[in-house]
């Protein structure tokens, strides 16, 4: 498991790098160009990130997130979920910027390795914006009746969330 | 709705901090917060433009074709109803080999228009059909192999393995992407 997480990065670009030679890409000219792209959607995020942070370190200084937490605890440590995670699961699902926020206090204050941190980057990977998400697709092609998408949206962000709670502190992830 | 998740924690922080009496404190973490988005942003910017770019090798050298022939078959279970050689189809799987490939930035307008070919084929044009509530979902579950912006993070707090996490992610979008598969065709009878 380890060779996997220590050898998937370095494999793909390799492979993205060998495949463009054979076919005689201009790689340095797409790479430049994804860069910039990479530039412009970093600067994109900045303002909602700037509020959006400023708001959840506001939060966390009042001593809300204490009290989410603790009226979370009896629930969370049925499942052996930290109660730190408790805002990032509820806000995983509604704002993108607002997770990753979340995230980076998380590292801030406890560390990327530790067992809080290792949950909230396998909840952030492997989980999306899902209201956003149907809002946007559905949105755009002038869908009103979205079905079952948002029931069966959260069944699946449930599981991903639950998931990395146990790969962690039952699997020992 | 961000209206009222920012607002609110804004001002719900405000009345808490005068009952915990870190009214000042409160204060000062605006500033803080305000001033370390930028920092984490700087620490991204770098390796975010890597990855950006070497995603992009990909798509100018045609390997994100060739990753969606390989895909064909298996998405078509999932869409029985579409013919395989049709536009919308094939917009599926163009949105869902982006997602894959972590290029969100292109997915999403390829998502847009597969959902606009497949309500042309609607008959009631104001309700999802089958086929949408699929498309949908797999694109509210994470799809992608590498979660670049997760890694660059893990990396700037000084990870000692930042790509330590991507097994488990794997697992993890797996199991989710399962039950939400099999959310959607249980229920579609149903709504």
């Amino acid at each position: 498991m380890e060779l996997i997480s220590a050898y998937s990065v370095p494999f793909f670009i390799f492979i993205f790098l060998m495949y463009g030679f054979i076919k005689k890409t201009d790689i340095y000219d797409a790479f430049t160009q994804g860069a910039k792209n990479g530039l412009e959607s970093v600067f994109n995020i900045i303002p909602s990130l700037v509020g959006l942070m400023a708001a959840i370190y506001m939060f966390r200084e009042s001593g809300c997130l204490e009290l989410i937490a603790k009226a979370a605890k009896p629930l969370t440590d049925l499942i052996h979920m930290p109660s730190e995670l408790v805002p990032l699961g509820l806000l995983r699902p509604v704002s993108g910027s607002a997770s990753l926020a979340l995230v980076t206090d998380i590292f801030k204050n406890s560390g990327p390795d530790s067992v809080q941190g290792k949950i909230a980057s396998i909840m952030m990977g492997s989980t999306e914006t899902t209201f956003y998400t149907i809002a946007v697709y559905f949105g755009s092609a002038g869908i009103k009746n979205v079905r079952h998408t948002l029931f069966a949206a959260l069944a699946a962000d449930l599981t991903g969330i639950l998931m990395s709670v146990a790969l962690v502190q039952f699997f020992g992830f | 709705m961000m209206n009222y998740i920012w607002g609110g924690m804004i001002i719900i922080s405000l009345i808490v901090s005068v009952f915990t009496g870190q009214v000042e404190q409160t204060a000062a973490a605006a500033v803080s917060g305000a001033g370390e988005a930028v920092n984490l942003t700087v620490s991204l910017l770098g390796i975010m433009c890597l990855w950006t770019g070497i995603s992009k090798i990909g798509e100018q050298a045609g390997l994100i074709k060739i990753i969606a022939k390989a895909m064909g078959p298996a998405l078509r279970r999932l869409f029985p109803r579409l013919k395989p050689d049709s536009e919308a189809f094939g917009g599926i799987v163009m949105n869902i080999v982006a997602n894959l490939l972590g290029m969100g930035n292109a997915a999403t307008p390829l998502g847009i228009n597969a959902v606009r070919k497949l309500n042309e084929l609607n008959r009631d044009k104001r309700k999802a059909t089958n086929e949408m509530c699929m498309l949908v979902v797999l694109n509210t579950a994470s799809l992608q192999l590498i979660p670049t912006t997760l890694i660059s993070l893990r990396q700037s707090y000084g990870a000692q393995s930042p790509g330590e996490v991507i097994p488990a992610i794997w697992i993890c979008e797996i199991c989710a992407l399962a039950v939400g598969i099999a959310a959607v065709k249980l229920l579609e009878k149903r709504f």
